[in-house]
């Protein structure tokens, strides 16, 4: 296999963007019956390579082979035609229409003109996806994503795609989901097709991939098989030097009691206590549908319990249908959604904007009815962005053009300057790249050993694991025991998450 | 490259109006471009101008405001009311003040039912301002007895007089001074005050603001009640200018008020627009009629053309959030 040639080739390909080099004489061989993991930073040159490779952006040096021919790739269509097919992490699919509605949407340029020799082919697609039992005249929206994923997919190689890109594919897919789009990328892998395969997990990489190449600063910082790497070489490729500890460690001593969650019952949760220390960081583990967004959403008060308490140590006890995010901010607790671009940030403002929205009330005089200081304000936020190492034009660029690991960051600074105590981080480092991710444990532990207490929700058990002080499972609405982190196995917390035991 | 797109989007709106300006230079005879009727344009500008200030700061926090032409009827109807039946033969200064105060009153609490409404039961402000515009206008006409009500003349009506000391170059009409000065106060509010950036904000992204512990509701309240303010000051202006309370009086007038705020830079998907924007907005859509009117271009055309406009106007906006998300 290793003699192979190569179906997909790119050679020497660089793109500049104004003065910054975003590709650097880049190659990149995948080949047919392959699944290619690419890997890198947010910023590292992914999305532009995707972007040359279904024609989007017009490389400035280099070429593109396809099967062995030189190709022009001048536009996304033509890359369609000569067979790449993305699949974008937001799914392109009219949810009121039925699957085999929309897989027909893109069979226009094929030469099959009538529904009967369509649904033949669609049903061999199937086939050799391994989802023949999939309702074809259900409407897409009753799928699950997961579903619906498989339909993308299927489309894909209706129109005659050979080469599949896949960006981010599990974002937003449940563990079983993920094993069943794994069985799917390994059908269509023996099937012969060749798959480029970007995630930011990469423990998924190494189970799915059978190559791979890291890219880093627009430059490929390593390619070869995936066999003999481990993760902690592929981190130490990504960012360029050696990651000695990927969680740093804080010295912080637990204090008194911060907040006290009494019994949250809610639509969701279940009878859910817990405890919240000074210089604390508690973790809570769970798949996704636990109930973890929604128990710490209705600490804050963003969704609505039916009963409960929370217990603050200075402010005493506040029944959960009495909060509101303003109140509870009032009351020294800030949450960090699990959604940047939905709710997280107000994507069409600035970084200085979206910085202060929440503590605005510092910046004008009389209480916050006078004028805003707005020189104040910038001064402030300028601060902010050298202090978070925050990769910006400036306090005014628009949040929208910053990379996810810096928006992330900005995120996370509206909170420390809003200055509450009490801290409740719903997936924090979620889609963003490694280097900000350590960036964000080493603050996560420098917040708590100046005496915040923060709760850190997760989906990345290593994350928990290696960050936390004391660390609770949800299952079904309920939370388990809180046991001190080191107490917990890998096995424990994946038996309570899937079993409620 | 960024700053001069950002130049270019800032001062478009001031790009098109010399545009329509020498437009009508070519078509339209040469009184158009006298000193006089730039005045007279100016003057004609300032209904449109101070509904489009409250119009730009809902349509900003993501809403749109149907019942401003309604309420700016109803409000013609209350100051002539309240000055016939208590202002006698001479109703002096107070009177008149009175009924205006009343008249924006009445707007403002219109705009704050509404707002109420939409902050309340989550109901689309299009579908809310819509009934508002049916019932203010319901009202404006039981009020007036489905007729025009007369008053006398008085010192209301001073306010449209499009030269006060006639042949001074320097001398416009009272009135928009006043929309001058509240095109300055709203500058300060959207820009320099928290109100403001809170509404920029909930337009922007209203979960993001809920999530801020912005008060969403109470902020549309607030938004809505001062549509309303600004629409009865308005309605103060179209008093002046008719000299009589008319309750069929700027029927159709939203929607050449959203065209002047779309014109001027706003969004209908919410969180972006100007103040100043929309005045130059509202200084194109009055150009245009006054410039119609002398070309002698039928109203059938004129009605077309504005059409057209407002249709170009909203593609524009499309176009240019279309090229960002792309990016």
């Amino acid at each position: 296999m290793d003699e192979q040639q190569p179906f997909l080739q790119l050679q020497n390909v660089s793109k500049q963007f104004g003065g910054t080099v975003a590709l650097d004489d880049v190659n990149l061989a995948v080949r047919s019956g392959e699944v290619h993991a690419l890997i890198g930073e947010n910023g590292a040159g992914k999305s532009t390579l995707m972007k040359v490779l279904s024609g989007a952006y017009q490389p400035d040096e280099g070429e593109i082979y396809l099967d062995g021919e030189h190709v022009e790739m001048d536009n996304p269509l033509k890359g369609r035609r000569l067979g790449v097919a993305m699949i974008y992490q937001e799914l392109n699919l009219a949810p009121h229409m039925t699957v085999q509605e929309n897989l027909e949407l893109g069979m226009e340029d094929t030469t099959l003109g009538f529904v009967k020799s369509q649904r033949e082919e669609i049903e061999e697609v199937l086939e050799l996806l391994g989802h023949t039992s999939l309702p074809l005249d259900t409407p897409v929206r009753r799928l699950g994503v997961g579903k619906q994923q498989v339909v993308e997919i299927a489309r894909a190689l209706l129109t005659d795609a050979r080469v599949i890109i896949m960006d981010e594919p599990t974002s937003s897919l449940s563990a079983e989901d993920t094993e069943a789009l794994f069985s799917v990328i390994r059908k269509l892998r023996d099937a012969g097709y060749s798959i480029i395969y970007i995630s930011h997990f990469l423990e998924e990489a190494t189970e799915v991939a059978d190559r791979y190449t890291v890219l880093r600063d627009g430059e490929v910082a390593g390619t070869g098989s995936i066999e003999d790497m481990s993760e902690r070489e592929l981190i130490r490729l990504m960012i360029g030097r050696s990651l000695n500890e990927m969680f740093p460690s804080v010295e912080r001593e637990p204090g008194e009691p911060l907040l006290d969650v009494e019994d949250l019952q809610g639509p969701v949760p279940d009878g859910v206590s817990f405890t919240l220390r000074r210089g604390e960081i508690l973790g809570i583990a769970g798949l996704v549908g636990a109930g973890r967004s929604e128990t710490v959403r209705s600490i804050f008060g963003l969704e609505s319990a039916d009963e409960g308490y929370i217990d603050l140590a200075e402010r005493g006890q506040v029944h959960v249908k009495y909060l509101s995010p303003r109140r509870s901010l009032d009351l020294g607790l800030d949450l960090m959604s699990e959604n940047r671009n939905r709710e997280g940030l107000a994507l069409n403002m600035s970084v200085a904007e979206n910085m202060t929205l929440s503590s605005l009330d510092n910046y004008a005089g009389f209480g916050g009815w006078g004028l805003l200081n707005v020189w104040k304000e910038r001064r402030a936020v300028r601060d902010w962005i050298d202090e978070m190492d925050i990769q910006c034009r400036g306090a005014e660029q628009q949040i929208s053009t910053l990379s996810g690991g810096n928006q992330q960051k900005v995120a996370l600074t509206r909170l420390l300057e809003a200055g509450s105590d009490i801290l409740l981080l719903d997936e924090p480092t979620r889609g963003i790249d490694v280097g900000t991710k350590v960036q964000i444990y080493r603050l996560m532990g420098e917040l708590a050993s100046e005496g915040r207490g923060i709760v850190f929700v997760s989906s990345y058990l290593p994350e928990l694991l290696g960050v936390t002080d004391r660390l609770g499972v949800m299952y079904q609405g309920r939370m388990s025991d809180i046991y001190p982190t080191e107490d917990w196995t890998e096995e424990d917390v994946m038996r309570f998450a899937t079993t409620g035991r | 490259m960024r700053y001069l797109e950002k130049l270019l989007s800032a001062i478009g709106p001031f790009l098109g109006l010399i545009f329509v300006y020498l437009v009508f230079c070519f078509v339209a005879p040469p009184e158009f471009h006298s000193i006089y009727n730039t005045k007279l344009i100016l003057s004609q500008t300032v209904i449109f101008g101070i509904a489009a200030l409250g119009m730009t700061l809902v349509i900003i926090s993501g809403g749109i405001d149907l019942s401003v032409g309604s309420l700016v009827a109803l409000g013609t109807v209350v100051t002539a009311t309240f000055v016939s039946k208590y202002g006698g033969q001479d109703p002096g200064i107070l009177i008149p003040a009175t009924g205006a105060v009343l008249a924006v009153l009445a707007c403002g609490f219109c705009g704050f039912i509404t707002g109420s409404i939409v902050a309340g039961f989550g109901i689309v402000s299009f579908i809310v301002t819509l009934g508002m515009m049916q019932v203010a206008r319901g009202v404006a006409k039981g009020l007036a007895g489905q007729t025009t009500v007369t008053c006398p003349t008085n010192w209301l009506n001073d306010m449209m007089i499009v030269e006060p000391a006639a042949g001074a170059w320097w001398s416009i009409a009272p009135a928009v001074w006043v929309m001058l000065g509240l095109l300055g106060l709203m500058y300060v509010v959207l820009h320099y005050t928290v109100f403001g950036r809170r509404i920029f904000a909930v337009g922007s992204n209203e979960s993001t603001a809920r999530l801020c512990g912005i008060r969403v509701r109470l902020n549309k309240v607030w938004v809505f009640t001062l549509s309303g303010v600004f629409a009865g000051l308005a309605s103060v202006m179209q008093f002046s200018n008719l000299t009589l309370g008319d309750p069929t009086a700027a029927v159709g007038m939203e929607l050449k008020v959203i065209a002047a705020v779309v014109i001027g830079g706003g969004s209908l998907r919410g969180g972006e627009g100007t103040v100043v924007g929309s005045i130059i907005g509202a200084i194109i859509m009055a150009m245009l009629q006054n410039g119609c009117n002398l070309a002698g271009v039928p109203n059938y055309v004129q009605n077309i053309i504005t059409g057209a406009i407002i249709i170009t106007a909203v593609g524009v906006d499309r176009l240019r959030h279309g090229r960002q998300t792309e990016v």
